[in-house]
């Protein structure tokens, strides 16, 4: 509500806000739930509740520019003969083709091939134009198995078993009609314009005692040189993680409650699964039990936007980060430069969440050929790249400034919460105190 | 045709063997034997190999098969076949959950009974069945062909797409979106040939149609206000 003297004396409710109110009238209208991409637009406790103790007197700083302060993650080294060797703890999330367009895929290739990181697939298969463009490329394997061949499991770098998303823990996948042309169509082997879900479970697992021999067969079928992924949605993040690596995992991705999406239901987005914040502490906690912190890599993801929030996801005991919505606005998504078309489909720049409708100004979350047209893979890829540096360069600069000779060797004890609800979830002290809330339970 | 006795060696040493004939073909027909029902038998193979496995194999046996045959003398665990894209299984006894689960292409013959799941999202994959399946079976099946001699559990064919059913017995209850439809001559026609190729000898004047009355295809929208 604007300051306006006008409005004075209009008091909008904290229960039926405008945002309460407009949605009820659009369930009114239409009959059905509110389907959206994004992530979850609340505010839930983040990293930006977390500062880092930089050094001084009892801890000795690294020069700036000159000192070595090394990124680089090997990811998969367990059990796989060919793990993955990333020069920056950052890897480009599994982002459908279909949810995005062609061009969109191939421009996240470049971006993360530039600066030597990966990039993964999606619901729906593998494309030419990623494989081409990603030096290193994760294949998702997903209960859909849309687009899923033995050939592009052969052809991937990493194989990521999917079994939830932070934006929708116990849900499936969605795609509108209109984003299924008829290369999506056929891709995913369906008829053109169907509205189409993704299976919530895979077909041919149940329990982690089967997926563990899923993975056997997966290892099989590859040769046992491919890193295997496990992708889980936060929630129950303790035991998921414990189950993970029984299952035999190399690496676990986890997803928190923030994480983008392309299309799930609102209700779902905002009321499912918890902060990433709070799931890093379980996760480490499960591995450490199992003394296979560092052995089996930990990638959080879900609301990573900047290089505070990569310091501090691996102060708290990540390998790596992954990044989707973030990656999709270096691209050019919510760019200033569409505002009129923003304006014409009832939108604006910086608030554009409709990626299921396809009719994205920017071209990223479509397939209008037309609108996809509008994104030179080749820019795009550069100005992810750009972000990816700077990203990298600023986690570099924290963890000089804590005098740590590699990102990985930042620590817990480097940071303070600056509240109660972020020093209990993520296990570290409220700033100026030695006060840890909430110890004691899982 | 040469034998190899998981006696002696390890499920790896074997699929390695298989593999290595995609890169090259040094012998055309395999003999599995004393593999004691592991899991990933023979799976991941891409050459026109024919493969036989003695007794019963445990999950995934013959995992995204691609133009091999494989036969297994005995019954399956779970996911039998799954996402295979071509060529042949053919299993002479029962399978578990999930047969030919996902599977792009190829024909799978089950002798026996399939249980609950069976052709479960196929995307391609004609699957014959001599006896009964379990229940979900061709749950969200988006192309290909199930023909099932026996009965059919519960919720058959449940938020189908493409993929076309035929049941001789009795259907114990059609999944959402799922209706029983006309046999015309082409399905007669395809009916028949999907029988010969499984070596069966049913008559197609028995069985029944099953497909997608397509309902689902689209979240329906009631604008009330007209807008
Ligand atoms: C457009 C879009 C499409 C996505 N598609 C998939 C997908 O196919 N499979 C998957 O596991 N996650 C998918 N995700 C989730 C991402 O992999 C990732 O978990 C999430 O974006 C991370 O959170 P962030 O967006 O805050 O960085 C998608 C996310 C977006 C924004």
């Amino acid at each position: 509500m604007d300051d306006h003297t006008d409005n004075w004396g209009l008091r909008e409710s904290a229960t039926f806000d405008r945002n309460s109110i407009r949605e009820i009238q659009r369930a009114a209208d239409t009959g059905i739930y509110d389907i959206r991409g994004f992530g979850a637009k609340r505010k839930v406790p983040h990293f930006d509740d977390l500062v880092f103790l930089g050094a001084s007197m009892s801890r000795y700083p690294l020069e700036g520019y000159r000192e070595r302060c090394g990124t680089d993650v090997v990811l998969g080294d367990r059990f796989a003969s060919k793990p993955l060797h990333l020069d920056i703890p950052v890897t480009i999330a599994g982002m459908s083709f279909g949810s995005l367009s062609a061009n969109a895929k191939e421009a996240l290739g470049r971006g993360a091939s530039a600066v030597g990181t990966s990039t993964t697939t999606g619901d729906g298969g593998m494309t030419d134009e990623e494989r081409g463009q990603s030096r290193t490329l994760v294949y998702q394997y997903l209960p859909s198995r849309y687009g899923m061949n033995p050939k592009h499991l052969r052809m991937a770098d990493a194989i990521e078993v999917v079994l939830g998303q932070g934006a929708k823990p116990g849900g499936g996948g969605m795609l509108m009609g209109q984003k299924i042309s008829d290369r999506v169509a056929e891709m995913r082997t369906l008829p053109k314009g169907v509205d189409q879900r993704s299976a919530c479970r895979h077909p041919d697992w149940t329990g982690p005692d089967d997926l563990a021999i899923k993975i056997e067969e997966l290892r099989e079928i590859t040769d046992w040189e491919k890193p295997v992924f496990i992708k889980i949605g936060a929630s129950r993040t303790y035991f998921d993680v414990k189950l993970a690596v029984k299952a035999g995992a190399d690496v676990v991705v986890l997803d928190g409650m923030q994480g983008g999406t392309a299309a799930t239901q609102e209700v779902f987005i905002e009321h499912v699964g918890i902060p990433t914040l709070a799931a890093i502490p379980q996760a480490v906690q499960a591995l450490q039990e199992m003394d296979m912190h560092r052995k089996v890599q930990l990638i959080v993801s879900g609301g990573i936007r900047n290089g505070a929030d990569v310091a501090k996801a691996i102060a708290l005991g990540a390998d790596a980060v992954s990044i989707g919505t973030a990656a999709l606005i270096a691209l050019g998504c919510n760019h200033p430069r569409w505002e009129e078309d923003y304006k014409r489909i009832g939108s604006a720049a910086g608030f554009y969440d409709d990626y299921h409708a396809g009719q994205d100004p920017a071209g990223i979350s479509t397939q209008d050929p037309e609108l996809a047209a509008r994104l030179d893979p080749e820019l795009a890829g550069r100005r992810l790249a750009n972000y990816l540096r700077v990203i990298t360069l600023e986690a570099q600069t924290i963890a000089r400034a804590c005098g740590k000779s590699h990102v990985h060797n930042l620590e817990p004890e480097d940071l303070v919460a600056l509240d109660m609800e972020a020093a209990a979830m993520a296990r570290v002290p409220l700033a100026g105190t030695g006060w840890i809330p909430g110890q004691g339970g899982v | 045709m040469k034998t190899i006795s998981l006696a002696e060696h390890s499920v790896r040493e074997v699929n390695q063997l298989l593999h290595d004939q995609a890169r090259e073909l040094t012998e055309p027909h395999w003999r599995i034997t004393d593999h004691d029902g592991r899991h990933a038998l023979a799976c991941g193979l891409d050459q026109a190999i024919a493969v036989d496995i003695d007794g019963h194999a445990g999950y995934y046996c013959a995992g995204m098969n691609q133009q091999a045959t494989v036969n297994v003398h005995g019954t399956v665990g779970v996911g039998v076949a799954e996402n295979m894209m071509s060529g042949r299984v053919h299993v002479h006894g029962n399978a578990s959950q999930s047969a030919g689960a996902t599977a792009h292409g190829g024909l799978l013959v089950i002798d026996g009974d399939a249980a609950a799941r069976c052709g479960i999202s196929m995307k391609g994959v004609d699957i014959v069945v001599g006896g009964s399946v379990g229940h979900m079976s061709a749950f969200m099946g988006q192309a290909g062909r199930l023909v099932v001699c026996g009965d059919a559990g519960e919720a058959l064919g449940d938020s189908l797409y493409e993929a076309r059913l035929y049941v001789r017995g009795s259907v114990e209850s059609l999944g959402a979106d799922c209706i029983e439809k006309e046999m015309r001559d082409e399905h007669w026609a395809e009916l028949r040939e999907l029988l010969a190729q499984a070596g069966f000898e049913a008559d197609p004047a028995d069985f029944r149609r099953y497909g997608s009355a397509r309902q689902l295809y689209n979240f329906h929208v009631d604008n009330a206000d007209g807008g």
